[in-house]
């Protein structure tokens, strides 16, 4: 791991692989202490984000070295008052139609047939890995998901809100319409993004998803 | 409660019966004008930008001259041109108490501001009275004002604030002629007697403090004496996203992008053509072009009032 700077108020850590990124913002999130206003995962960082007036970059870093050298005597956690606790872990359950315009592709890309392709992808067990792009949209990866998928040549210029597509390892459901360019498997009807909600967005780093055959 | 503390004998129950049949009907919403409060700190990794006003000293200062919580909601006007009237069921009536109109105040940029074409001028609480109108001219000085009212402005909260996220199409949309922004008329204190505040006007050129960012190797060695050395511009390719500069190229020394990694506001990013945009409040929580340094926070505001065609300096930030 390697530790950059990122201006007064956040820490850059950088790892080799994805599964490293999971690991460290597990071990990040259940030591985190007061002062950490943010942790950030993305495909080979994790930003840690504090409020200086708490926690001082110099204790951020005591802290950041002990989670990574998985020390089980990281400080326990209370929550401030005006920072908002880390959410546990959930799992959702999340149905499809698998109606999607590149099932014959994936198909293609992956040498399965359509039938096994939707098995297969119902069957894994998926981890949001980090979020991005736009708002409730999450990067998910799964262990039972050993594929890299391409993405489209040409991005379709309007991918529908809950359209659920693959591109390289990652599969994602888009929260709402936007262009894209992910090679769609189905649809679902799930909100992903609720701007009425306490949380609007379903999905958050470290959370699993279970894909149902929607009937 | 009433007349704690003001000259004009403000009576708190009195503003917030006023703000309940109130409204700002918008008649010029000018380049851009945004509801805007603190913004969403703290949810990036739900992929939810910090937003909020771009001036967020601006926006408070117009709060505390009101006597309303330092987050409440006002308008961010971009660049002026901003006319809207008030409309309460007290219309008509005669102004000088809180129940004849509503107390306001303009702060950020500098420029006219008049009331029935009265000029009440800016950083002061004046009072609106119901059915006149009030106009923020063209900024002479700065780019972005921030109307303040008392109670603030009631636009809906998603995810913890009333701010409008541009780039995620978060909170109100941008106002538009006709428009009608409710009041929320919840404060924390009367108008405070002293109902001004200091200020003055910016220098022609503004001096930004930078820490060191996460991937200034890779940028030539001669990048860091680069940027802080060579005199940048300000341009017209600038939004509540980002603002690109104009100077010397920061030669790369590594071509193409990085994986996607988190984002602050204020990362200096350098794309591959070498100009630098600096990330604003709806600025993306990720980004794959190398960040070369990170505009300090006491510099936010400061950058958010650069006029296109200004001179901005970086200088090492210190502790």
């Amino acid at each position: 791991m390697r530790l950059l700077p990122m201006g007064e108020r956040a820490i850059l850590m950088e790892v080799q692989r994805l599964a490293q990124v999971l690991a460290l913002r597990e071990r990040l999130e259940v030591s985190r202490p007061p002062g950490v206003t943010d942790v950030v995962p993305a495909a080979r960082t994790v930003l840690v984000q504090i409020d200086p007036a708490v926690l001082s970059l110099a204790q951020a870093r005591a802290w950041i070295e002990g989670a990574d050298a998985g020390a089980a005597g990281a400080a326990p956690r209370h929550a401030a008052a005006h920072e908002r606790p880390a959410r546990a872990a959930r799992t959702h359950h999340i149905d499809v139609s698998y109606d999607g315009p590149d099932l014959d592709a994936l198909a293609e890309a992956t040498g399965l047939t359509r039938a096994a392709l939707i098995d297969r992808h119902a069957a894994a067990r998926w981890i949001v890995a980090f979020t991005g792009f736009a708002p409730g949209f999450g990067y998910l990866v799964s262990d039972d998901w050993p594929f890299d998928i391409a993405r489209r040549v040409s991005p379709r210029t309007a991918v529908p809100a809950g359209a659920v597509g693959f591109a390289a390892e990652f599969c994602g459901v888009y929260p709402r319409e936007t262009p894209g360019g992910w090679q769609l498997v189905g649809t679902t009807t799930a909100t992903l993004f609720d701007p009425q909600a306490a949380e609007p967005a379903l999905l958050a780093p470290g959370d699993t998803v279970r894909f149902r055959v929607a009937t | 409660m009433t007349g704690v503390g003001h000259p004009f004998g403000v009576d708190n129950h009195a503003d917030a019966r006023a703000a309940a049949r109130a409204w700002i009907s918008v008649t010029q919403p000018g380049l851009l004008a945004t509801v805007q409060d603190l913004g969403r700190p703290g949810r990036a990794s739900q992929g939810i930008a910090r937003s909020g006003a771009l001036d967020r000293g601006a926006l408070r200062i117009a709060n505390r001259l009101l006597g309303n919580a330092e987050g409440a909601a006002g308008v961010e006007i971009t660049m002026g041109g901003f006319s809207a009237v008030l409309v309460g069921a007290g219309s008509g009536d005669s102004p000088g108490r809180g129940a004849g109109g509503m107390w306001v105040a303009v702060t950020g940029a500098q420029g006219d501001v008049t009331i029935d074409g009265r000029a009440v001028g800016t950083n002061r609480a004046v009072l609106w009275p119901f059915g006149a109108r009030l106009d923020v001219g063209m900024a002479a000085h700065g780019v972005r004002f921030y109307l303040g009212v008392r109670g603030g402005i009631d636009a809906p909260v998603i995810a913890g604030s009333r701010a409008t996220d541009v780039m995620a199409g978060l909170g109100l949309a941008p106002l538009t002629t006709g428009d009608a922004l409710p009041l929320e008329g919840a404060c924390i204190a009367p108008v405070p007697a002293n109902d001004l505040a200091p200020w003055g006007v910016a220098h022609d050129r503004i001096d930004i403090e930078l820490w060191p960012g996460p991937r200034a190797d890779w940028f030539a060695p001669t990048a860091l004496e680069t940027l802080f050395g060579a005199l940048w511009l300000a341009t017209s390719e600038s939004n509540r996203v980002g603002m690109r500069l104009a100077g010397p190229e920061l030669a790369r020394t590594r071509a193409g992008e990085l994986p996607s990694e988190g984002m602050v506001v204020g990362a200096v990013q350098v794309p591959p053509s070498g100009a630098p945009t600096v990330l604003l409040a709806d600025g993306p929580v990720t980004g794959g072009y190398p960040v070369i340094a990170v505009v300090a926070e006491a510099s936010l505001d400061r950058l958010a009032q650069a006029r296109p065609g200004q001179r901005i300096a970086f200088r090492h930030a210190s502790p």
